[in-house]
C-alpha cells in the first residue's frame, strides 16, 4: 500500500545519502586544517590541482584561523595542520598532538591603511612605533580577534609597541573575529588601519581605498609550518597520505612550485623548508 | 559596474565552478527536505491526530527547535559529528552528509509543526464524516494527509526556503571544502569575505533564481491540482 | 471482523438516555422506539436536541445515563445505518471520488464500485457531475452528494439533520424526492425538520422535543389533529420558540 512504497523509499534514499562517507574514508584524500589567509591568497586553488595531478591525493582544505585548525587536530578531524604562528605550533608539539613540524615558505605582513592616512603613520619603517601613534591618535584599528596567526602576530606587535592592548584598548580599536578579507572589508568601509599577510591583500579584489602604509620591518616576518597529526591520538588520521602530502611541500618539486605561485607578475610566499631555524 | 558584468558573464558561460556548486546546494537543500518530509509529516499528523503520553512535550520541544538558530544546530551536529564526539567513527564531519543531517534536524520541526496544524484544520472539518463512516485510524491519517496535500506542499516549500537560505550551520559541519562542501551560501560568504564580488553576486543572482522558480513552480502546481480536484 | 455486518440496526431502542454536558442536559431521560417502516421526523425548536438525538441514534455520542440498542445489540459499530449532518463536508477530490471513497469505508465489493457510483449519482440527480471537485458544488447538490455517500454504506437505517435547511424550494423538493424514493424501498428514515410542512409531507410518525425531552411522539396525522401536550399545541401554533 502507500505506506510500504514510502518506507522503501526513505530506506533507499538514506542508503543512498550515507554510503558516500563510507566509500570515501577508504580513496585518496586527506583533510588539511589550514587558515583562511592560507586559502584566501589562493594559494591551495593553485596548489592542490598540481598535486592532485602528480599523486592522485585529493586534498580537502577545511579553512579556519590558526587557532581554530589546530583545535581541529587536536580533536583528530583533519590529518595535516599547515597554520603560520610558531608559537601555537609548538605549544602544539609539545602537547604530542603531532611528532614533528616543518617549515615551509614565509612572507610577511602588511599594515594596510586607508589613503588618507589619518594617523600619518605612513613610511614608518618601525612597525611597534607606527602601532604606538595609531593608538596614541585612536586612530580606527581593525583586529581579527580570532586566534589566527594573524591574530597572534597582531597581538606580539602590541606588546613589542610595550602597549596591553587589553587594557588600554578603546572604541577605536574592534575586534569582528573573522578572517582576514572579512577584516580587509571592514577597514575598507571604515576608514580603518589593518594588518593583514600579504598574500591575502595582493589576492584581495576589494581593496577601495586602502592601501599599504608600513611593510618590511622584521618583526613582520610570518612562518608557515606543515604538521602531521599523531596517529597515535587519532589513529583515523590517513598517515601516509599525510605525510606524502607534507613531503610533496617541502620537496624541491613542491617548494618551486610554490614560488612560481605569482598574482600580477608578484610572488606571494617564498619558500624555505630547507632553513631549519624557521 | 564591473562585478556586476562579470557576474552575469560567469552565470551565462556555464562557469563550472558555479555550476557544481549550484549542484551541490541543491542536492543538500532537497535531500534535507526529503528526510525532514519523511520525519515530519507523519509527526505532524500523529501530534494532530494521537493524544498519545508525551504529547505536549514533543510539541514544545518541537517549537523550541524551531526558534533554535541554525549556528547552534551546526554546532550540536559539530560536536556529534568530530571524531572526538560520540559519532566521530561514522567519519562524517566535513562531509556533505553532514549537511544534510543538520538541515534535515532544522527543516523537520518546521514541517511537523505546519503539517500539525494543516491536519488538525482539515480534522476538525472531517472529523464527523470520517467518524460516521467509520474509518479506521490508519486510512483516517492516509485520507488527511492526501486531502491536505497542497497545504502540505506550502509547508515544504518553507522547509526548503529555510535549507537554501542557511549557512552558517553547514559551514560549521561542512567547512566550506572547495569542491566538496561548497554551497551557493557559503561560496557567498566566502566569495564577499575575499573581497571577490563578482563570483558572490553571480551566486545571489542564481540562489534567488532558483528559489523564484521553485516558488512559482509550486505555486503553480497548487492551483493546477485544486482546479482538477477542489 | 466481517466484511459488512449482516444483521440490522432497526430497530432503535433508547432507554431512557440522557446525555449531559457538565450541568447541561442535552437529552434528558428519552425513551423512544425508533421501529422500521415509513420515516420518523423529529421536529422542535433549536436546541432542543434533535441533533443530538440522531449522533446518540447513529452511535457518535455515548449516552451519559441509560443506553441505546441496534436491534437489541448495544455498543453496536456502524454496520448499516447512515447520517447525513446537516452542513455535511466534501472531501476534497471529485463527487465520483467521493462516493467512491464512502465505499471504499464501507468494504464495498471492488468490482461493482465503479457501477454503484453511477447508479447512486443518478439516484441523487448528480449524474454528469462525477469529475465536479466536491467543494464546488452547490448547497444543494453538496446536500445530495452527502445523501449519495450515506447510501453508498446500503444502509437500513438512514438519519438526516434538516437535510435542507439552508436549501431553496426546488432543491428542497429534489432532496424530499430522494428521501421519499429511499423510504419507498424499505430504507427506515429518521429525519429531524424545522418545518411543520416538511414534517406532514415526509413523516409517518412525529416527534417533538423541547429542551432535551421527548414531548410527544405519535402518527403524524393524530400529531397535528390532536396534541395532547401544551407544548406541542404550542409549538403547532409557532409559539414554542426556545
Amino acid at each position: 500500500m502507500l505506506d510500504c512504497r514510502i518506507v522503501v523509499a526513505a530506506a533507499a534514499l538514506a542508503v543512498i545519502t550515507f554510503a558516500a562517507p563510507v566509500a570515501n574514508a577508504q580513496d585518496k584524500s586527506i583533510v588539511v586544517a589550514s587558515t583562511t589567509s592560507t586559502q584566501d591568497s589562493g594559494l591551495f586553488e593553485y596548489l592542490l590541482p598540481i598535486f592532485k595531478q602528480k599523486t592522485g591525493i585529493t586534498v580537502k582544505v577545511v579553512a579556519q584561523g590558526t587557532g581554530q585548525a589546530l583545535d581541529t587536530g587536536r580533536r583528530g578531524d583533519a590529518d595535516v595542520v599547515f597554520v603560520h604562528a610558531k608559537s601555537a605550533e609548538e605549544k602544539f608539539l609539545a602537547e604530542g598532538q603531532s611528532l614533528k613540524r616543518f617549515p615551509v615558505m614565509y612572507n610577511d605582513f602588511v599594515l594596510i591603511g586607508p589613503k588618507s592616512d589619518p594617523a600619518h603613520v605612513k613610511g614608518i619603517k618601525d612597525v611597534a612605533k607606527a602601532f604606538q601613534t595609531i593608538k596614541d591618535k585612536q586612530a580606527s584599528f581593525i583586529s581579527r580577534g580570532d586566534r589566527s596567526g594573524t591574530n597572534i602576530a597582531e597581538l606580539k606587535l602590541w606588546k613589542d609597541a610595550g602597549i596591553d592592548i587589553e587594557k588600554d584598548k578603546g572604541p577605536w580599536y574592534k575586534a569582528i573575529g573573522q578572517g582576514m578579507g572579512a577584516a580587509l572589508n571592514t577597514a575598507g568601509a571604515g576608514n580603518a588601519y589593518v594588518l593583514s599577510d600579504r598574500g591575502t591583500w595582493i589576492h584581495f579584489k576589494n581593496k577601495g581605498d586602502l592601501e599599504i602604509v608600513v611593510e618590511g620591518d622584521k618583526r613582520m616576518f610570518n612562518q608557515y609550518g606543515v604538521m602531521l597529526v599523531n596517529p597515535a591520538k587519532h589513529p583515523n588520521v590517513k598517515k601516509e597520505l599525510g605525510q606524502h602530502f607534507i613531503d610533496w611541500l617541502i620537496s624541491p618539486d613542491g617548494q618551486k612550485t610554490i614560488a612560481n605561485y605569482k598574482i600580477n607578475g608578484q610572488q606571494l610566499f617564498y619558500p624555505n623548508a630547507d632553513d631549519a631555524g624557521a | 559596474m564591473d562585478t556586476d558584468a562579470s557576474a552575469l558573464h560567469l552565470v551565462l558561460t556555464g562557469n563550472p565552478g558555479l555550476y557544481a556548486i549550484v549542484l551541490l546546494s541543491l542536492v543538500v537543500s532537497l535531500t534535507a527536505l526529503a528526510f525532514a518530509a519523511l520525519i515530519g509529516i507523519p509527526l505532524g499528523a500523529a501530534l494532530a491526530l494521537v493524544r498519545f503520553p508525551g504529547r505536549e512535550v514533543v510539541i514544545v520541544v518541537l517549537n523550541a527547535l524551531m526558534g533554535l538558530p541554525p549556528v547552534v544546530i551546526g554546532l550540536a551536529v559539530f560536536l556529534l559529528l568530530s571524531r572526538s564526539g560520540p559519532l566521530g567513527s561514522w567519519g562524517l564531519l566535513f562531509t556533505p552528509q553532514a549537511m544534510i543531517i543538520a538541515q534535515t534536524i532544522m527543516v523537520a520541526p518546521i514541517i511537523a509543526a505546519l503539517t500539525r496544524q494543516t491536519i488538525e484544520d482539515l480534522w476538525a472539518e472531517y472529523r464527523d464524516e470520517l467518524t460516521a463512516m467509520n474509518v479506521g485510524p490508519t486510512l483516517r491519517i492516509a485520507t488527511l494527509i492526501w486531502d491536505a496535500r497542497f497545504s502540505l506542499v506550502t509547508a515544504l516549500l518553507a522547509g526548503f526556503g529555510r535549507a537554501a537560505a542557511e549557512v552558517g550551520a553547514i559551514i560549521i559541519v561542512g567547512g566550506n571544502i572547495d569542491g566538496f562542501t561548497r554551497t551557493m551560501t557559503t561560496a557567498i560568504a566566502l566569495e564577499t569575505s575575499k573581497g571577490d564580488l563578482s563570483l558572490a553576486i553571480g551566486l545571489g543572482m542564481v540562489l534567488l533564481a532558483i528559489i523564484v522558480v521553485i516558488n512559482a513552480f509550486a505555486w503553480g502546481a497548487r492551483r493546477l491540482g485544486e482546479h482538477f480536484a477542489g | 471482523m466481517s466484511m459488512r455486518a449482516p444483521s440490522s440496526d432497526v430497530p432503535v431502542e433508547f432507554e431512557d438516555v440522557s446525555v449531559l454536558v457538565g450541568p447541561l442536559a442535552l437529552l434528558d431521560g428519552i425513551t423512544m422506539r425508533i421501529a422500521p417502516g415509513a420515516p420518523t421526523v423529529l421536529i422542535g425548536p433549536n436546541g432542543a436536541g434533535k441533533t443530538t438525538l440522531l449522533r446518540v441514534a447513529m452511535g457518535l455520542i455515548a449516552p451519559s445515563r441509560g443506553r441505546v440498542t441496534w436491534a437489541g445489540r448495544e455498543n453496536a459499530p456502524p454496520g448499516r445505518r447512515a447520517i447525513v449532518f446537516q452542513r455535511p463536508a466534501m472531501l476534497r477530490r471529485s463527487a465520483a471520488a467521493n462516493i467512491r471513497y464512502a465505499l471504499a469505508a464501507a468494504a464495498a465489493p471492488r468490482a461493482t464500485r465503479s457501477e454503484r457510483i453511477a447508479d447512486l449519482l443518478a439516484l441523487v440527480g448528480l449524474s454528469g457531475l462525477e469529475r465536479r471537485p466536491a467543494r464546488r458544488l452547490s448547497g444543494g447538490e453538496q446536500q445530495r452528494l452527502a445523501l449519495a455517500r450515506a447510501l453508498a454504506r446500503d444502509p437500513d437505517l438512514l438519519l438526516l439533520d434538516e437535510p435542507t435547511a439552508s436549501l431553496d424550494p426546488a432543491a428542497t423538493k429534489a432532496i424530499e424526492d430522494i428521501v421519499h424514493s429511499v423510504a419507498a424501498r424499505g430504507v427506515k428514515v429518521v429525519m429531524s425538520t424545522h418545518d411543520l410542512g416538511q414534517a406532514r409531507r415526509m413523516g409517518d410518525d412525529v416527534a417533538l422535543l423541547h429542551r432535551g425531552r421527548l414531548i410527544e411522539h405519535a402518527p403524524v396525522t393524530e400529531f397535528f389533529a390532536m396534541p395532547k401536550t401544551e407544548e406541542a399545541k404550542r409549538f403547532i401554533a409557532g409559539e414554542l420558540l426556545v
